[in-house]
């Protein structure tokens, strides 16, 4: 028989003091603060952002401030405030083509217009570790140089003018969004962008390097990948004109792929796109071919049955926030379910016990 | 273009720059200034998002990427100017200074304001963007071409 009881507000609070406590750590060690946060782990703070879905770097240090380091506790309390915010409007979509880039790197056209320009990456680091940052040291200073172009074209521009690459034109309907309506299936490719790009990164990689080994294989070539800013702009209706409103870091992927042609297109390059707050590439290129993945049915591909190719799949689990929010329920108190189970099971047993004393008497 | 297309412009380009200056920048150099003039909320400081717009491959059909925080407000001078503040993050004092700006930027005190506030701020603005195309322009690739198998 189970009694509804209720208590532990006492037991919370004092694990809520303790934690607390933890999260200080060795009180004779100096305390983070936000700006060092910010400053110095920016690309755990990028990621707080990108997939909290909201860009203040600020408030996303804070948060993995609080959630001592646990990312994805900080992308929650970010996914929280943010709900808290009223919407004030939209900006224009923003002009990546116009980004001040730091980084702009093309696997496929080594003499891309711009250059090959590689910004603060890991990419040719030995990934040996470096016990210098242990100790206390001077301040590094980047070298500067002369000639950056002012004007980095797009890679596919280039393959476009041949018509090899299929084309992306341009339109203004306004996007579905799924901070305002729930998910709907089959998704349009605005709403699958917007769902991947917030998407929990280990999952979209997942995705991403399972078409790689051949669920749903796609030929990617990163076409192009850039980092830098972008201004973003709104139009106020106040003023009747728009306005910056800020400026943004984004990382961009544009993946070219192989395609044979189908029923319904003819052979020639078509293309994954990764768009993500922050300095973000793993998850850009990710993004670039999943996106790519899912497009199976517009482009006529065939449906392997990859798990990439399903668009119900990958959208319904990535969000790291669903899926720890019910993954995590089932350690809190579920007494009467659990209650409700062990009489059945009980009940079963005893007649399957019943049973087989019968058929031993007979 | 009108002259009301100009004056657009104009104020386009202050308020954007307001928008994108750094807080406490911002609050410094507008510490010096003394004689405020007053006036009246129209719509006080308030937090909120802007859903952030990106295009399918660049140049495509829109896509909603996330929010940004932005803080904005308006106001009116005794005098009668208009003024709106659109900040990006959560700094009321920072949408308050810049609808203040954006409001005696339209009366005769423009030219002191542009001087003393708006010039440093795009310099350091221009500064800090040439600084970063500097160090990226360091790290662009110069190709050397091997010994060639053809010849």
């Amino acid at each position: 028989m189970y009694v509804a009881v209720k208590g532990g507000e006492r037991a919370i609070d004092n694990a809520h003091d303790w934690l607390a406590e933890e999260r200080r750590g060795d009180a004779s060690v100096p305390e983070l603060d936000v700006a060092q946060i910010r400053e110095q782990l920016s690309l755990a703070v990028n990621r707080v952002m990108a997939e909290g879905s909201l860009y203040d770097p600020d408030l996303a240090a804070l948060a993995i401030k609080q959630a001592r380091g646990d990312l994805i506790e900080a992308i929650f309390l970010i996914r929280a405030y943010r709900t808290t915010l009223p919407r004030i409007g939209h900006s224009r979509p923003v002009d990546t083509g116009a980004m001040a880039c730091i980084r702009r790197i093309s696997a496929t056209f080594k003499d891309a217009p711009g250059g090959q320009v590689l910004g603060p990456t890991f990419d040719y680091t030995h990934r040996l570790l470096d016990f210098k940052l242990a100790a206390e040291g001077e301040t590094p200073r980047a070298a500067t140089g002369e000639g950056l172009a002012s004007e980095m074209p797009r890679i596919t521009d280039f393959l476009n003018r041949e018509g090899l690459i299929q084309d992306e034109p341009p339109c203004d309907d306004t996007p579905p969004d799924m901070t305002r309506a729930p998910m709907e299936y089959p998704a349009t490719r605005a709403l699958r962008l917007q769902a991947l790009t917030r998407g929990d990164e280990g999952f979209v990689l997942g995705m991403a390097y399972s078409t790689q080994r051949g669920y749903g294989r796609n030929h990617p070539f990163v076409g192009e990948l850039r980092i830098g800013t972008v201004a973003v702009e709104m139009d106020i209706p106040e003023l009747g004109f728009a306005i910056e409103i800020g400026e943004i870091t984004l990382t961009e992927c544009e993946t070219v792929n192989q395609f044979m042609g189908s029923k319904t297109e003819s052979p020639q390059f078509t293309r994954g796109y990764g768009l993500v707050f922050g300095q973000t590439e793993r998850k850009a290129i990710s993004m670039a071919l999943v996106d790519r993945a899912l497009r199976w049915d517009e482009l006529g591909e065939d449906n392997e049955g990859a798990p990439a190719q399903d668009e119900e799949f990958v959208l319904s689990h990535a969000d790291n926030i669903q899926a720890t929010g019910f993954l995590e329920h089932i350690k809190l108190p579920h007494y009467v379910d659990f209650q409700s189970e062990l009489e059945l099971i009980r009940k079963v047993r005893a007649e399957a016990q019943e049973a087989a004393r019968q058929e031993a008497a007979e | 273009m009108t002259a009301q297309d100009d004056q657009n412009e104009a104020r386009k380009g202050w308020m954007s720059l307001l928008a994108k200056s750094p807080a406490q920048r911002l609050a410094d150099l507008t510490g010096e200034i003394t004689d405020w003039p007053g006036f009246e909320w129209l719509r006080p400081p308030e937090v909120g998002g802007v859903m952030v717009r990106g295009r399918t491959g660049g140049t495509g059909a829109p896509f909603n990427l996330g929010e940004m925080t932005v803080t904005r407000c308006a106001l009116r001078l005794a005098t009668g100017e208009v003024g709106h503040g659109y900040v990006q993050g959560r700094d009321k004092a920072h949408a308050e200074r810049a609808a203040l700006i954006d409001a005696m930027m339209q009366t005769e005190r423009a030219e002191e304001l542009r001087r003393a506030v708006l010039d440093p701020l795009e310099t350091q603005l221009q500064a800090a963007k040439a600084s970063r195309a500097a160090r990226a322009a360091a790290t662009k690739v110069d190709f050397f071409t091997m010994v060639r198998g053809e010849d």
